[in-house]
């Protein structure tokens, strides 16, 4: 055992003085035949044409859409071109990048002036909410490969109460709020490793990201569309942007009659219905709800913000430098080199100082308090808007599409006798 | 009447956010498409800082990884004693099976002439291991090196090896110069 470890421990001495000269132990050879050195090979990198390729086909489905969506008013057109954004955005380009982790590449982009952020990132992100701020979230309708496997799925839903809306539609918030600062700090894409639907676009890799993935699915044959409402960070900007949208996809066009068929066609609880007259009255103690909310808003944020700001430590151990340093930290001088883990070695090998990596350490960690200061504040601002939105009361005589929460699928449309 | 000015003014506010949204949006395009020289980015491992840990082999989203090891030819001594095709200590000069050190028989021995063979990587059969790599840095020319060979690499947005690798050896590497090797004269890149 002891020979074993010693012998090790030669190998990574070796090893790294090896690397650091390259110089060659044993000369090249002088062949007397004529054997020529084989040339050393290597795979070609997928031309960049693809690149572009994958840019004009995401255009052109999303205009496609677009129209099918705000002209033709066809579920049956739509449902297929979901179907063709699964198998192409999906099964064909195993889903990555997608426009929910492209959110990541733009929040690092904005962060790291070094990451030269590609192409395709940057559309990705942008048309979406580019299309959503004219048309509504004819994106999510069927171009989002991620939203797709789960509209097809969506067979038999059920209608959710709505305190389960709202407090499971904090979620996506938070899951914002987290990805952006994780991205921000340059420390991982969280949306990426935890994308549930990846794995089976790409039909390999981890087990629970899986399992994950086959509950959701299943879970969404009852509650339509589960990740879509309740996880996707990207679908919390198409929300907001979505409620200014202009030309919005509506039931009957303005022209409701209140004949309530499409009271129930909506699997995501997305349709408004009329408030009544009587609500028209009850106005008064509504708006004294809302200042006093309005007042407890900004304690809710400070509140917030202090809370997760006392966990900016645990959030920052994410952190690959931070996790080192403080095992460098921890490290035991006398120890046994051999047992120490490959980061130690690694870091050891690579000749860095170790005082810049506590540096950097340090510096990434008070990012992370920042960080965490504004993701308690803005999730404390959620909550607040939350609470004073309930209380908004807003007046309907006809049958509305929500136009934050519609994802423009065209299902209720069919439902309505005005065409 | 009063319902038509209130309407009106939410279609004003609207308008007002719809035209601040637009602008926010189009400056974040502007501003990031100038930091934007090529098409896109590829992973790459750096072989000065690899360690050859092993992790290249489990943690690739692919049931078999990306990551292959690269026989940078120039750099090679054509060793009889290969060091990366034979374990330490074997102490006959025999390639008998128990002898190799790949655990896949990926690496293939030919004669060239005396003393020198030649040694050729079966990429097929390579798990990304390491050992190979390892053995050939500490006792050889440090001709074999893990590389990421992008025919096989899904480019995901977020590497899962880079985010668990010990040395921090895989980053962001410009596509038009989509390989780290070490010591080449001549490299082919094909099929
Ligand atoms: S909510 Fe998110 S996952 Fe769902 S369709 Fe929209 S962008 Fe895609
Ligand atoms: S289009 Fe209609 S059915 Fe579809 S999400 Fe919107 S309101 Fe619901
Ligand atoms: S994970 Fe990193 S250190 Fe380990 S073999 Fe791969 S590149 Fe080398
Ligand atoms: S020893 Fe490992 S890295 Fe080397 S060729 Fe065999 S499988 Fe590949
Ligand atoms: S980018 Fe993805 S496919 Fe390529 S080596 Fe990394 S994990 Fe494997």
């Amino acid at each position: 055992m002891k020979h074993k470890i010693k012998y090790f421990f030669l190998i990574l001495v070796l090893s790294v003085s090896t690397f650091d000269i390259i110089a060659q132990r044993f000369p090249a050879p002088e062949f007397e035949g004529d054997y020529k050195i084989p040339q050393t090979q290597i795979s070609k990198v997928q031309p960049v044409f693809f690149e572009y390729l994958d840019i004009a086909v995401f255009l052109a489905t999303l205009s496609v859409i677009t129209w099918v969506i705000i002209k033709k008013r066809s579920r049956k057109a739509v449902f297929w071109i979901s179907v063709f954004s699964l198998l192409y955005f999906g099964f064909y380009r195993n889903g990555c990048i997608c426009p929910v982790g492209s959110l990541q590449n733009v929040s690092m982009a904005l962060f790291h002036p070094e990451y030269t952020i590609p192409v395709t990132a940057i559309i990705f992100f942008i048309a979406p909410l580019g299309f959503t701020l004219f048309f509504g979230r004819t994106f999510c309708a069927g171009v989002c490969p991620l939203g797709a496997i789960q509209d097809i799925i969506a067979l038999r839903p059920v209608s959710l109460k709505p305190w389960i809306r709202y407090v499971f539609g904090l979620i996506p918030f938070i899951y914002l709020g987290l990805a952006v600062l994780y991205a921000a700090t340059g420390t991982d894409f969280i949306i990426c490793r935890y994308d549930p639907f990846v794995e089976f676009f790409r039909h390999s890799g981890s087990s629970l990201i899986f399992g994950i993935g086959g509950i959701l699915l299943v879970t969404g044959i009852f509650v339509a569309r589960p990740y879509c409402r309740f996880f996707c960070p990207y679908g919390v900007l198409l929300n907001l942007v979505s409620r200014v949208s202009r030309r919005h996809l509506s039931i009957a066009n303005g022209k409701c009659v209140n004949c309530r068929l499409c009271e129930s066609a909506c699997p995501f609880d997305a349709i408004d219905k009329p408030t009544g007259l009587e609500s028209k009255k009850d106005n008064r103690g509504l708006v004294k709800k809302m200042m006093i909310y309005g007042l407890i808003t900004p304690v809710l944020i400070l509140v917030t913000g202090w809370s997760v700001s006392r966990f900016h430590g645990e959030l920052a151990h994410v952190n690959f430098k931070v996790r080192l340093a403080e095992e460098m930290m921890t490290i035991d001088k006398n120890i046994n080199n051999a047992t120490l883990p490959d980061e130690i070695k690694a870091f050891q090998s690579s000749g860095s100082v170790v005082e810049n990596l506590y540096r950097e350490a340090a510096s990434i960690v008070y990012r992370f308090y920042v960080g965490s200061w504004i993701l308690g504040g803005f999730i404390g601002l959620v909550f607040g808007l939350t609470l004073a939105r309930l209380t908004i009361f807003r007046y309907r005589d006809e049958y509305l599409t929500n136009k934050g929460n519609c994802y423009s699928c065209v299902r209720c449309v069919p439902y309505c006798p005005i065409k | 009447m009063k319902e038509k000015t209130k309407f009106n003014r939410r279609d004003f506010i609207n308008t007002g956010l719809r035209i601040g949204i637009g602008a926010g949006l189009g400056l974040i395009g502007v501003g990031l498409s100038t930091r934007s020289v090529n098409g896109k980015t590829t992973w790459q491992i750096d072989p000065a800082k690899c360690i050859q840990c092993g992790k290249c082999t489990t943690e690739c989203v692919l049931q078999t990884s990306a990551v292959k090891c690269v026989h940078v030819t120039d750099m090679c001594g054509y060793c009889d004693l290969c060091s990366g095709y034979l374990k330490q200590g074997s102490k006959e000069l025999n390639t008998a099976a128990e002898n190799r050190l790949c655990p896949t028989n990926a690496i293939v021995r030919t004669f060239v002439e005396e003393p020198y063979f030649e040694y050729k990587i079966v990429e097929e059969l390579c798990i990304a291991c390491g050992k190979c790599v390892k053995n050939c840095g500490a006792f050889g020319n440090g001709s074999l090196q893990l590389q990421i060979q992008q025919q096989l690499c899904l480019n995901c947005n977020q590497c899962s090896i880079a985010r668990n690798c010990p040395s921090q050896a895989i980053t962001r590497v410009d596509t038009d110069s989509p390989y780290s090797l070490k010591g080449f004269k001549d490299l082919k890149i094909g099929g």
